[in-house]
Formats: C-alpha cells, structure tokens, sequence
C-alpha cells in the first residue's frame, strides 16, 4: 500500500480525570474509507477532535503527507487540508450557503464576492453528487441537506481528508444511503473520508478499512471485507454480545389505557405542532413512534404528560378524558414520563442523586413527614435502586452533572419505574448510550411491559424499533401518516413515510435523473 | 522554552479550599486598598488601623458594627431567598424603604395605639408593604416574562421618592421647623434595644430568621422545590411544580423580609420617618448575600464585616481620609472573592513545553 495521507502516532489526551486517548496510532489512507467504530467513551471524538485542531494531544505527534504538524486551532488543521462535520453543525443559520462558506475565509478584497463560490458548489456537485442551492438561507434547509453543506464547506476549504462525527444519527435511511454515495465518490476523487460511528452495518456497508477503539486504545484496525461483524463487537465491548437477530418475544396486548382523538397542539414557535393525531395505547404493548425529530415527537409526549395545552381534541386514559390537566394530576394518575433531554429535564444536573430520585415523589408520605423532608428515608430508597438497576455513581451527594449517560438513563428510568405507571413515555431511551448500556435500557423497558405497562416508545433508530414495538407509528409533520401492526412493517415504506410521502416521490424522479 | 497556563477543573474542591479562599481574598482586597492608599500618600497601616480599632476594638464601635449589619443581615437574607430561585431581586432597597414607609404610618395615624398592638402592627405592616412591592415584579415576570433585574431596580427609585414626598409633604412634622422629617415616634413604637446600646431586637429576628431560613430551605418540600425550579425550570414543570405559585411566594417572602429590615430601622433606630433612611443597604446587602453563597449562616458573619467595613469608613475620616474608602473596599471584596471562586473551581496548571 501507498505511505499513509495522515499518521498519527502514539496520541495522548488527558482529561481531568480520564484519559481520553492512550497511546494511539492511527494511520488513513488517500481514497478510502475508514470507520472509527468505539462505544461511548472509547475516545474516538476525541481522537477525531485532536487530528481536526480542537484539542491540543498531550503527547504523539501528526504527520500529514509525512511533515509533522502541531494545529493550534481547527484553522490550521484547515489549512493542513484537514476537516471535520461535528454533529452539531456549525452553520449560521439566518445566513445563505454561499454566505456560510464564505465564512472564515480570508477575503482578498474588501467587498464580498460570490461568483468563486458558486462555481466551486457547481463543481462539487458535478463530482461528488453534493447538490446545494447557493441562495437557500440555512434555516430553510433540512438536517441532510445541512450536512451537505457542511461537507461542501470542508470540501470548499481544500480539505483532503474529511472527518465525519455520526453523520448518520440525524438522516433517515434514504438520506443515509445518498451520503454513502456521496462519501465513496469522494473517496474515489482521492479524499480520505472517516467516519465515526457506533453502527456495525454502516461500518459493513459503506467502510474499506475500520479500527475500533476502547478504553481510549485502539483494539484493532482491520479490513472490512476481512472482518466479521461479531468480532468487531467484541473488540469494542471486550465481551461478546448477542447481535439482535432476533426481535424479542411480542408483548400480551391488553386493555385500551390511553387514548388520543384528533389531537392538535402547537409547538414552541407557535407553528402547528401536532395535527389531528389520533392514537390507542394498550396495556402491555409497546407502541413505537418511528419520525426524524421535530415532526411532532416531542409535542406528542407532551400533550399526554399535561407540559402542552392541547388546542383542539381529547386526551383520554383509563376511561376519563384528561385533556389539559395539569401535569401534577397526571404524574399522580400513573404517568410516567423519560424525556429526550435527560439532563436538564428528566434530571436536575447540580442536585445529587438523592435529590433527583425525590423529582416526583418529594411529597409521598414515605420521603417527607408533614413539611420537612426526611432526607434518610430518601436516601435510603435511592440506596436501594442504585443497587437493583445497578447504577454507577461517584456517590448519592455528588451532583448527577458528572454522570455518565447510560448511568443517568438507568437512574432516570429507574425513578419512573418506581412510580409504578400504567403508561410510561420514553423518548429516545438510547440515544447516546453505547452497546451495554443500551442493552440493560431494553432490558428494563421489556420487563415494564411484560408486567403490563403501556409504553410508548418515540426513537430515532428503527433498529430499536423494530426490536421492541408490537406496533409502530409514523410520525411526519405533526402527523401519524402510518400505524402498522410489527408484522406488517416494511422498512422501506417506514423509511418513505419518514420522509413524507410527497417528498419521497419527489426525490424519486430525482433519484431516477441522476 | 515557553510556559502555558492551563485551568483544569478541580473535580471535588476540598473544604478547607472553601474556607481558605475567600478569606485570603478579602486580605487580597485589604493589599488592593493598601496601593491605593500609599499612591494616594497615606500610609495603609494606620488607616487600618483607625477602621478597625473604630469598628471593633471599643465597646461603642462594637454596637455601631452590629447597628449597621442589622439591616444588612435582613436585606441579605431576604434577597438570599429570592436568589436561591434564580430571581435576582435588586429591589431591597425599595422594599426596605416600603417597609419603613408602612410601618411609620401606624405611630404616625395612631400615635395612641396600646403597646401590645403598636409594634407587632408597625411588624405585620412593614412585612406586608415589602412583600407587595417585591410582588409587582413578580406578577409581571410571571405573567408577561419581564426581567426581573430592571423592574425591582426601577421600583427603588419609585420607593425611595414616595417616602421623599411623604416627608416633604403630607408627613412633615408641623413642629419640625420645616425639615423633611416625620413627627416622632411615640416610646410604645420602638423596639426595644439591648442594655444601654442602640442594638435592638432587630439583631434577635434576624438570628431566628436565619435559623429559620436554613431549615425551610434546606430540609423542607418547599426549600426542595425551591431548589429544583432554581436549577432547571425545565425539571421543574416535568415534575409538575407550580412555578407561576413560587415565583409569587418567593418574591413576597424576599420582599417581606427586607420590609421588616426597614421596619426595624425606623423603629429600632431613627423613630421617624425620614430621607436617606438607608445608605444603600439593599444594594450592599446583595454583595453580602452573594459572597455568602446564600447561606443564612455565612450571611450573619459577612453582614458584621460590611458593618464593620461602613463604621470603619466613618472613624477614617477623622484622619482625612475619605469615607468612601469603605465602599472601595467593599467592591474589591466582592471582586476578589469572586475570582477567588474561580481558583476554588480549577487549578491552574504551569506547564514548561519544548517549542516544536
């Protein structure tokens, strides 16, 4: 093989407390595709973040085309020909396309100029299939077409080796399918492209060369074609862990516990959140919410838990309309509800976990005598379910800030749980967690069911989906526009109705000119 | 060779750190003053000196000290507890002057009320005047979402000028030989003091109302709830707090307390209403809450070391020396006790690097 585009050798980045990195060797290659496979933690943004400019390594050095580079910011890894797509995109979003490449850059003269720009876009989308409308203000664009930017943006900059942070965690599977395209004609055109991920088919479908990262090590570096999924699995958790062929044994639906009528909420900008969902959730039955977030999810959650006012239609659970009852009536009724944002809502990050265990039950008899709180009955009982759920904590006065997600998740979930709820909303349950600890979050939420709990599940991730729902609804644009029984769901169509049906056939013909 | 500065973050601060820092910061803010002092050809030792023996080293002092934190210790307990919520009430001095303003009317109107009646009236109404003007704010932050920060600050200067009018106006002693001042109390409306010193009961309430304010806050449901709405709003609602309910409550609370602060001055010391009644209590009483991390205990003591700063400041003009040396002083403490916060939250880390 030719001399490594970037070798980095015997990286060392600490921090306060942790060693992110250890002592990694990682060497790319101009004109493939390399996948960082890691669970959470493992190190590998960090690893990423250290060869793009952001963090300073403690030790190891960077050799780019063989000259060794010390990036004080991302502006010289820029310039080193090095670029990196972070998740969360860092666009202007008031400002057009042309505007945001423009961004940083160092003009020549003092008026602004675009013309350069728009031939540059014109080529990219001619080589790589990157098409992007130069007048589009960013906050028009939807989450793959911003992407796309940014790519474009790197690209735009020179960069010869392109880093991508979990791109696919925001794009529906069609969307993700075009950026596979896209991401092997640029490294067909001579670009090193990697791309960090926690998904084994992606690292399958799209990789040529993979190295998996734990503990902050490398574990292995290995080519794709070469390689078995199960031993990749192994390499990350250091343990094997059942792969889920098989979905999980189907819940008893039972009787009707909640239910929406033609509900319309707006969402926080005032806009149409939900429009005219209609819905029944069953005992025992897992119903799965399938959608790109911010079609109506999160207002979804919240008409049912009482924290938005329901506009139009009814909200009723176990035979009594409950539309717009304060949130407290509900929590009282046995609604149980693990919100998207884990810290910062589900919990409090400065109070200790004693505290955020109190949430919702500050006030039961057991925890607090007349006005005072009785802080050892509190502790105890925390005690007792960091211990079942197996939490892992510095300690019950320690703030939850310092918490890692998995362990904030168990912990948030076990709260609910101790609730005993009839209907629990979980939103996003794994989002963020690695392999085991999504696992034991699975775990806790079959057993929910099995003793009969109605769960309504809104994920992201259609593995997840399709693993644990009895039924699965699509959510688009404040809409359900499909609820299929689990034998009847066809991914594709999913995928499709994901992207709204009009849409889809739009990108249809679109697909079939190119 | 070159040296970086890192700040890395301390991930358990240690006790003594908590204890060591902020006193080695206001002895920082003592050496500040000293350099001022000495460019200004004053030697610092003897100033000191002057402030410290005035303020604490005589019996009259002493009780001029403690005079002065009085208010302070009110003021800042009661802005203690709307900050404890995130509402940063700035009003204190408004809700001081609205207390003094209520509880006067009562000598003033009813100059014969029997004892027993005249000062827990002239308490509940200073109270309740306070409280109320700390809820204005609070009713247009609650409903309407207005900062809080601008309204109980432009509420002072409406307090502070409705007790001008009173007393250059309707209020003014017809026997006063025109001075902008109130009749005098009667004997039935002042609080009672302790021995011959002009220490009143003032001291005494603030004590059990910082007792009192660690218990709420730290062992009750309502100082729990206070606690999660003041972190996360967001949490709060989740768990189906009412914080439209606590946020009226609060400010009353916040309010009241610094109406009794005010009721205590003009009962406890002037026994009249007047202007100028505080020398900027409300606004010192935040920097003395702020530094105490809101701990009623902590405020107590941090009260006594701004009184002490404010007698100081009156002893060092006998030797030429501005009184506003105090209030310099005042603000370098707070300055350095803040950034000394800082030390107490990261380490700072020198690190020698080969330059590549």
């Amino acid at each position: 093989m030719a001399k490594p585009l970037v070798q980095m050798r015997g990286i060392v980045k600490k921090f306060p407390g942790v060693v992110a990195n250890d002592r990694v060797d990682l060497d790319i290659y101009a004109g493939e595709i390399h996948a960082l496979l890691g669970e959470n933690g493992s190190g590998k943004s960090t690893i990423m973040s250290v060869l793009a400019g952001l963090y300073k390594p403690d030790a190891g050095e960077i050799l780019i085309d063989g000259t060794p580079f010390a990036f004080a910011s991302p502006r010289d890894a820029i310039a080193a020909g090095v670029g990196m797509v972070y998740q969360h995109f860092k666009l202007v979003e008031p400002f057009t396309v042309a505007q945001n490449l423009q961004l940083g850059e160092r003009q020549g003269s003092f008026l602004l100029s675009d013309v350069g720009i728009r031939a540059e876009i014109q080529k990219f989308e001619v080589r790589f299939g990157l098409a992007v409308d130069p007048d589009s203000p960013v906050w028009q664009l939807s989450v793959g077409q911003k992407q796309r930017v940014e790519i474009v943006r790197m690209l735009y900059r020179g960069s010869k080796v392109l880093i991508l942070d979990e791109p696919t965690a925001v794009l529906t599977p069609q969307e993700t399918a075009e950026l596979f395209v896209n991401m092997r004609k640029m490294a067909a055109a001579g670009c090193a492209v990697v791309f960090i991920t926690h998904k084994m088919n992606e690292v399958q479908a799209v990789a040529d060369r993979v190295t998996v990262l734990r503990g902050g090590k490398v574990s292995g570096t290995m080519l794709c074609r070469e390689v078995h999924a199960q031993q990749l699995v192994w390499l990350m958790v250091g343990r094997e862990i059942a792969l889920n062929a098989e979905r999980c044994p189907r819940g008893i639906c039972g009787s009707e516990v909640a239910s929406l009528k033609n509900v319309k909420a707006f969402n926080d900008s005032g806009r149409t959140g939900l429009n005219d969902v209609t819905l029944s959730l069953r005992a025992g039955q897992i119903f799965g919410i399938a959608g790109v977030s911010g079609n109506g999810q999160k207002e979804l959650a919240e008409v049912i838990t009482g924290l938005r006012t329901v506009t139009a239609g009814t909200v009723e659970y176990l035979g009594e309309e409950v539309t717009n009852l304060p949130p407290v009536e509900l929590i009282h009724r046995g609604i149980s509800y693990v919100p998207e944002d884990r810290l910062g809502m589900g919990l409090v990050p400065g109070l200790d976990a004693v505290e955020n265990m109190l949430l919702k039950s500050y006030k039961h008899p057991e925890f607090s005598s007349g006005w005072l709180i009785n802080r050892r009955a509190a502790e105890a009982a925390t005690a007792e379910i960091v211990r079942q759920y197996n939490v892992k904590l510095a300690g019950l006065s320690q703030p939850v800030r310092s918490m890692s997600g998995g362990n904030l998740q168990k912990l948030l979930l076990a709260r609910e749980i101790a609730e005993h709820p009839k209907l629990i909303i979980v939103v996003y349950p794994a989002r963020g967690l690695d392999v085991g600890a999504t696992e034991s979050i699975h775990k806790l939420l079959m057993e929910l069911r099995d003793q009969g709990t109605s769960i309504l599940l809104i994920s992201e991730d259609l593995d997840e989906l399709m693993k644990l729902s009895d039924r699965v609804g699509v959510m688009f644009g404040g809409r359900i526009v499909g609820n299929f029984a689990i034998e009847e769901v066809d991914l594709e169509e999913v995928g499709l109705l994901m992207m709204g049906l009009f849409r889809s056939e739009e990108e249809r013909i679109h697909g079939d000119d190119r | 060779m070159a040296m970086t500065v890192k700040f890395e973050k301390r991930l358990n601060p240690s006790v003594a750190m908590n204890v060591a820092v902020p006193l080695l910061s206001v002895l920082a803010a003592f050496l500040l003053g000293a350099v001022f002092l000495t460019l200004t050809d004053r030697d610092p030792v003897e100033v000191y000196e002057t402030m410290f023996k005035g303020a604490l080293g005589s019996r009259y002092g002493l009780s001029e000290t403690i005079v002065k934190a009085i208010p302070l210790m009110l003021c800042a307990l009661g802005i203690s507890a709307a900050f404890r919520m995130q509402l940063w009430n700035i009003g204190a001095e408004g809700q001081f002057y609205m207390g003094a303003f209520a509880a006067s009317a009562l000598p003033l109107k009813f100059p014969d009320l029997p004892a027993i009646l005249m000062l827990p009236g002239m308490l509940v109404l200073g109270c309740l005047a306070g409280g109320l003007w700390g809820l204005v704010p609070a009713v247009l932050r609650a409903r309407w979402k207005v900062n809080e920060i601008i309204t109980t600050l432009m509420l002072n200067y409406v307090a502070i000028l409705w007790v001008d009018y009173l007393v250059y106006g309707p209020w003014k002693d017809p026997k006063g030989f025109n001075f902008p001042l109130s009749a005098k109390f009667s004997a039935t409306a002042a609080l009672p003091t302790f021995g011959d010193s002009r220490i009143h009961v003032g001291l005494l309430l603030a004590v059990l109302l910082a007792i009192l304010f660690w218990i709420v806050f730290e062992k009750s449901r309502w100082g729990y709830e206070i606690k999660v709405i003041g972190s996360s709003e967001q949490a709060a609602r989740y768990a189906g707090m009412d914080i439209r309910a606590n946020v009226y409550k609060v400010m009353l609370l916040s309010g009241a307390v610094c109406g009794l602060a005010g009721m205590a001055e003009v009962s406890g010391i002037v026994g009249r209403l007047q202007p100028n009644l505080s020398p900027g209590y409300g606004y010192t009483a935040i920097i003395v809450a702020w530094i105490s991390k809101l701990n009623p205990a902590a405020i107590l003591v941090v009260a006594i070391l701004f009184g002490a700063l404010q007698v100081g400041g009156f002893f060092v003009q006998t030797t030429g020396v501005p009184a506003s040396v105090a209030s310099m002083l005042q603000g370098a403490v707070l300055f350095f006790v803040v950034g000394g916060e800082f030390l107490t939250k990261y380490r700072i880390v020198l690190s020698r690097k080969e330059v590549v």
